[in-house]
């Protein structure tokens, strides 16, 4: 379905007269360039970067805006990666650390077996102590459970280390984890897809062309999954929308991508603490700028728990189709400083959506519509 | 959709709408495009890619209040035992400590305002403005007009004698608030003992008559309706024509915690709506503010681009809308961060929005 361009194409549409270049090319449907990418990032027009992106969220959406009801499953912290960013991760011996059992996972599930849980995003750090059968015991405990549910788990950072860790192909890691019941793959670990950045923040994590080999295997498996971009940290604008084309070329190749989700950097309790949180301006761009970059995406996602509930709900009209989950439990972006709530309600989701003018779809994993 | 279109005509060629044109654009008109209009209308007013602030304290002279109005979590009544309660009125002491500090840090002004202490009249006042100016040579705004309507009825005087007096005793300009809706059906049931909208309006009136500027606020998100909020900005609209006395329009949301309304908090895309409205409406009034005490930063910076030109105020202290369970805190490195990083210059001002 397409929307025709909005009504009123005077003048004052756009106070930054770049943005005209760029609006009729989406209404064209032609591809946006790398120069275009750039010009979105460092136009100070917002309302105008706004309008175009609403247009094509609508075009794609209409007037619904998504949500699911999920849980999140973190299974240790404990990780040998040791990224500068994060704040959530542990030595082994280090307060703090932990690792669950597979019956603190069956536990934990259990004690929200009442809730409509429909999707389980389950990922954790790189622990040495965990063999390859507790990942199988992991998923399959999880099936038993809650078999209603879809299972999306590890990055693509956990897929590796989990193919070293059971010596055996890519391919064959990625099948046995498939078998034992993963269905879809989140979309964090990529950071950003740059080897300076690579370096600079997290040396010991797989580089870019990993990554994208990695994904790229999980896609010809026939498993969906996400894609992200942390931003607001030591990266360039050109470096962002670099990976934004990554991400696209990528897509052309496989059409696994399901959404793409900006991350908001926190830096609270990280070794990067001098660096001030991104602001509104900041996420409401990388927000913008994913909807119209990745032309061949389904859905962009305003994670609140990052960009916090109230500009989550802004986001919905600057290209945002999914506000992501209910969640109950975060834990990774709260232990960088994060202010957000730590669960929303399923009322509380729709409230937020219905009062920004949308009509709130609870989704599952795929985005079909729960009744 | 050819009204909605004609009352969009209307407002991009700059001219007034009324109450009814008013309300069918914010039912009607798509979240972004109040957006673009507004954002037209900042631009329109004031070409220069500035946003203002301004570096003051919130001064709570007492926190005893008759009024008891069912919205605020800060008061505490009066005829209680105060040593068990949390009532007090400012000493000499921690009044000269907290501007000295303010001033320390770039303040230019003071806001001053308190509870409707029963047992304070007209003589504390002048006292407390004298000592202030006794001792420092800032600006103090204070004074809400339920303040004002009050010390006037207590000291059996009239409105514009009451001004006259706080004025000659150093009271340069007043703050908009106590102004909620300025709809009495409304004030009846939120703040029942507190002025009337026209005794509100009446001490805006006589304080411009006397050559005293102020600002107007606005809190919705409590019991009133959508056309409530078209009512309250009508009014100060008209009086604006009249006196010109208002530097700028400050909308803001309750804060439902600890307080007797049970409502929902409204949304900040609700907040973003009626901002916008404000700019496109009150076509009379050079400022509009954005809330971040309210909104948190992230909202008050998107603010920027629905019609608000101004961040208000650093604010060294707030106890109010703290009480509410709103713990917002910016500094002014932060504050001008936000600014600067949507785009604009951030610029110091004083109460009348001049540039420092």
């Amino acid at each position: 379905m397409k929307l025709p361009p909005v009504s009123d194409m005077s003048v004052s549409m756009f106070i930054d007269k770049r943005l005209e270049r760029i609006y009729s090319k989406v209404l064209k449907g032609s591809r946006l360039s790398k120069e275009d990418g750039i010009c979105i990032y460092e136009t100070h027009d917002l309302i105008g970067l706004g309008q175009i992106a609403n247009h094509v969220r609508r075009s794609l959406h209409g007037n619904k805006a998504f949500y699911i009801y999920n849980q999140h499953l973190n299974y240790t912290n404990i990780c040998k990666n040791r990224c500068r960013f994060c704040a959530y991760a542990r030595d082994r011996k280090e307060k703090g650390a932990y690792a669950w059992s597979i019956e603190e996972i069956e536990k934990r599930l259990l004690e929200r077996i009442d809730e409509p849980v429909n999707e389980l995003h389950i990922v954790g750090g790189l622990n040495e102590d965990l063999n390859f059968e507790y990942f199988i015991d992991l998923l399959k405990t999880v099936k038993r459970i809650r078999p209603g549910a879809t299972i999306k788990a590890f990055t693509s950072v956990e897929i590796d280390y989990l193919s070293n860790l059971a010596g055996v192909s890519l391919e064959e890691t990625i099948q046995s984890l498939k078998n034992a019941g993963l269905e879809m793959m989140p979309g964090g670990g990529a950071e950003v897809l740059n080897s300076r950045i690579h370096e600079e923040l997290f040396p010991r994590k797989i580089n870019h062309e990993r990554w994208l080999e990695i994904v790229r295997a999980v896609h010809k498996a026939g498993i969906k999954t996400n894609a992200t971009l942390l931003y607001g940290h030591i990266e360039t604008i050109e470096e962002r929308v670099d990976h934004l084309i990554t991400l696209r070329e990528l897509q052309d190749e496989t059409d696994g991508f399901s959404a793409f989700i900006p991350l908001a950097f926190h830096s609270g309790n990280t070794k990067l603490s001098h660096i001030p949180p991104t602001t509104a301006m900041d996420d409401l761009k990388n927000v913008a700028a994913a909807r119209l970059m990745l032309d061949n995406f389904d859905h962009i996602k305003a994670y609140w728990v990052m960009i916090g509930e109230k500009l989550a709900q802004v986001a919905l009209s600057f290209g945002a189709d999914d506000l992501d989950g209910t969640i109950i439990e975060e834990k990774i972006t709260h232990m960088a400083g994060a202010t957000s709530a730590k669960g929303l309600t399923k009322d509380q989701m729709e409230d937020m959506i219905t009062k920004a003018g949308f009509e709130p779809v609870e989704r599952d994993s795929f985005y079909h519509p729960m009744n | 959709m050819d009204k909605l279109n004609s009352i969009i005509e209307k407002v991009k060629e700059n001219q007034r709408i009324d109450v009814n044109e008013g309300l069918a654009l914010f039912r009607q008109a798509d979240f972004l495009t109040l957006a673009r209009l507004a954002n037209h209308k900042r631009f329109y007013y004031h070409p220069d890619k500035i946003v203002t602030y301004v570096v003051d304290r919130n001064i709570n002279y007492t926190n005893i209040c008759a009024s008891g109005c069912r919205f605020c979590a800060f008061f505490e009544p009066p005829n209680q035992d105060h040593d068990r309660a949390k009532g007090y009125i400012i000493s000499k002491q921690d009044l000269f400590d907290k501007i000295q500090e303010t001033v320390g840090l770039g303040g230019t002004q003071i806001l001053l305002q308190g509870g409707m202490h029963p047992d304070l009249k007209i003589e504390y006042y002048i006292d407390l403005l004298t000592y202030i100016k006794e001792n420092f040579d800032i600006h103090i705004h204070g004074f809400s007009p339920p303040e004002i309507d009050f010390i006037t009825k207590k000291s059996s005087l009239s409105i514009s004698e009451t001004i006259s007096i706080l004025k000659k005793a150093g009271l340069a300009s007043i703050p908009g608030g106590g102004a909620e809706i300025l709809c009495d059906d409304i004030r009846q049931k939120v703040s029942p003992n507190k002025c009337s909208s026209s005794e509100w309006l009446e001490v805006m009136r006589q304080a411009h008559l006397q050559g005293m500027r102020s600002s107007a606020t606005m809190m919705f998100g409590h019991l009133e309706k959508d056309f409530h909020i078209f009512e309250h900005m009508d009014k100060i609209r008209t009086l604006q024509d009249e006196t010109r006395g208002f530097t700028a329009f400050i909308p803001w949301t309750f804060q439902p915690d600890n307080t007797k309304i049970a409502v929902k908090k409204k949304t900040s895309v609700e907040y973003l709506r009626v901002l916008a409205m404000s700019r496109l409406f009150l076509d009379n009034i050079d400022n509009i503010q954005a809330s971040w005490v309210t909104q948190g930063d992230k909202i008050a910076q998107t603010a920027l681009f629905f019609g608000a030109n101004d961040m208000g105020s650093t604010m060294i202290e707030e106890n109010v809308v703290a009480s509410a369970g709103v713990d917002f805190m910016l500094s002014k490195e932060e504050l001008t961060r936000l600014i600067t990083r949507a785009g604009f210059e951030p610029r110091q001002r004083d109460c009348y929005y001049h540039l420092l």
